[in-house]
């Protein structure tokens, strides 16, 4: 009766999550068309600009109440949360393309909200992780100064850029994001012959307590450069997308750097903490953070994760994975066509 | 029963500590602020209704129609409902150099150079980051 009682509400949640993607984008395109030219709009705070033959204006007025998006938002991102933790994923990979296909804020919006959202979840799980000895500093700090930088770049170059690049770019990594996690596979206890010297020198190793199998396991890693060199490109998309990169993480610690599974995940979840805190300031100075996008997204994915770890145990999670693809799928569509000027 | 080689370093629980404390803070501190943005306990910047007008555009537009604030010229407009929500996004985006800052003492007790120096390294990263030096361009 439990398999079934979570079994019917992960299908509800996931039917509940396309129909208000699909109604917002409905509702997005039929009431928010931003004005190509037109004079700028005064406000009680700001002053109108007397020069303003502004590239972009304020939209015409909605008749959609302002409280119904952030609503939308928290609801969207609640359900998020909850599927995040079931399909092992995080917030960002599922926030961004979803919220950016479907919602009528613009990309940098969320992009910088989705930054903020990953950053949330990964400070939330990182103590616990730290605790436990599952997130390793030792591997994190060497791969953090890598990504973080590169995050650095990542953000302006994703703030410089039209929204239709980004649109396609992010619907195309989001669709290679797919790929990777229909083809990539994973090893719970990598097989590394030898470390190499670099990790040796930097002491990237640790022992840890498998409670599967009741013992305690030595690890430590190899590929340490090629690695790094990957968490370049790994932290330039991830500032460029707003994107929490753990979907990269896991399988370059895991699979090339030779680091255990659970280290890789872990580790991967308090690295998000460093990498997306230097893309964050990026996007918050530069003016694409929105208070009314970022407090109900991290409040309802942060709501939507803690109900997401009570029903894990009970839920299977290879059938979470597939609607987790599903969705990103879904949402990887939307964006590369909406980039494209296909689907509106 | 636990081992002792498997327990977390001293840095990781110093670390894990001050992340702990920071984020439920920085999580209330933005709670609290939202909802009073949302309940117009003070006077926003950018009327709420007002906002569907505006939160189509690109940042770089939205912060030239509005003369908006960017970088830390947010500080300025904390009288503003919007604008206070950031210190709690400030907290939560700042936490990480806490945290580092929190280490690097013990990385130089160990005598573990090469921490110590990639420790700082992200520190000064993080504080480039957070200083709004970093710009796309003009606008």
């Amino acid at each position: 009766m439990v398999q079934h009682y979570s079994k019917g509400m992960i299908v509800l949640l996931a039917v509940l999550a396309m129909v208000a993607m699909a109604g917002a984008a409905f509702a997005s395109s039929a009431g928010h068309e931003a004005v190509a030219s037109a004079p700028a709009a005064t406000t009680t705070g700001g002053q109108a600009d007397p020069h303003a033959a502004a590239p972009a204006a304020a939209a015409p007025a909605s008749t959609t109440p302002w409280w119904v998006w952030p609503l939308a938002l928290f609801i969207v991102s609640f359900i998020l949360g909850i599927l995040a933790v079931l399909g092992g994923v995080g917030g960002g990979v599922l926030y961004v393309p979803i919220v950016g296909g479907f919602f009528p804020f613009n990309l940098d919006f969320v992009r910088g909200a989705g930054l903020m959202v990953a950053l949330a979840g990964a400070l939330a799980a990182g103590p616990g992780l730290l605790k436990r000895n599952l997130a390793s500093i030792r591997l994190a700090i060497p791969v953090a100064i890598i990504a973080s930088a590169a995050a650095i770049v990542g953000a302006m170059i994703g703030l410089a850029l039209p929204q239709n690049v980004i649109q396609i770019a992010l619907g195309a990594t989001i669709l290679g994001i797919v790929a990777i996690m229909l083809m990539a596979g994973k090893s719970d206890f990598p097989n590394v012959p030898k470390p190499d010297k670099l990790s040796q020198a930097l002491g990237i190793m640790g022992i840890y307590r498998e409670e599967s199998i009741g013992k305690d396991v030595e690890w430590n890693v190899h590929k340490t450069i090629p690695g790094l060199i990957l968490f370049i490109g790994i932290g330039i998309m991830a500032g460029m997308f707003g994107l929490g990169a753990g979907w990269a993480n896991v399988p370059v610690l895991n699979l090339l750097m030779g680091a255990p599974l659970k280290i890789s995940v872990a580790t991967s979840k308090f690295l998000l903490s460093i990498t997306d805190t230097s893309a964050a300031w990026i996007y918050m100075n530069q003016g694409a953070v929105l208070p009314m996008m970022v407090a109900p997204s991290i409040i309802g994915i942060m709501l939507g994760s803690l109900i997401g770890v009570k029903i894990l145990a009970k839920s299977k999670p290879k059938a979470i994975k597939w609607m987790v693809i599903a969705l990103l799928l879904f949402a990887g569509l939307r964006a590369l066509l909406k980039g494209l000027d296909i689907w509106k | 029963m636990s081992n002792e080689k498997t327990k977390a370093s001293e840095e990781q629980l110093i670390y894990a500590n001050i992340l702990n404390t920071g984020m439920w803070l920085g999580l209330a501190v933005l709670a609290t602020t939202f909802l009073m943005y949302i309940f117009g306990v003070l006077p926003n910047f950018v009327p709420i209704d007002d906002l569907p007008k505006y939160w189509g555009m690109k940042a770089k537009d939205y912060i030239h129609t509005l003369h908006a604030p960017t970088g830390w010229g947010w500080v300025s407009f904390l009288g503003k409902g919007d604008y206070l929500n950031f210190i709690g996004v400030a907290m939560l985006a700042g936490l990480t150099i806490l945290c580092y800052l929190a280490i690097i003492p013990t990385f130089w007790r160990k005598k573990d150079k090469a921490y110590l120096v990639i420790a700082i390294a992200e520190v000064a990263v993080l504080l480039l980051a957070a200083s709004g030096l970093m710009k796309t361009g003009g606008h």
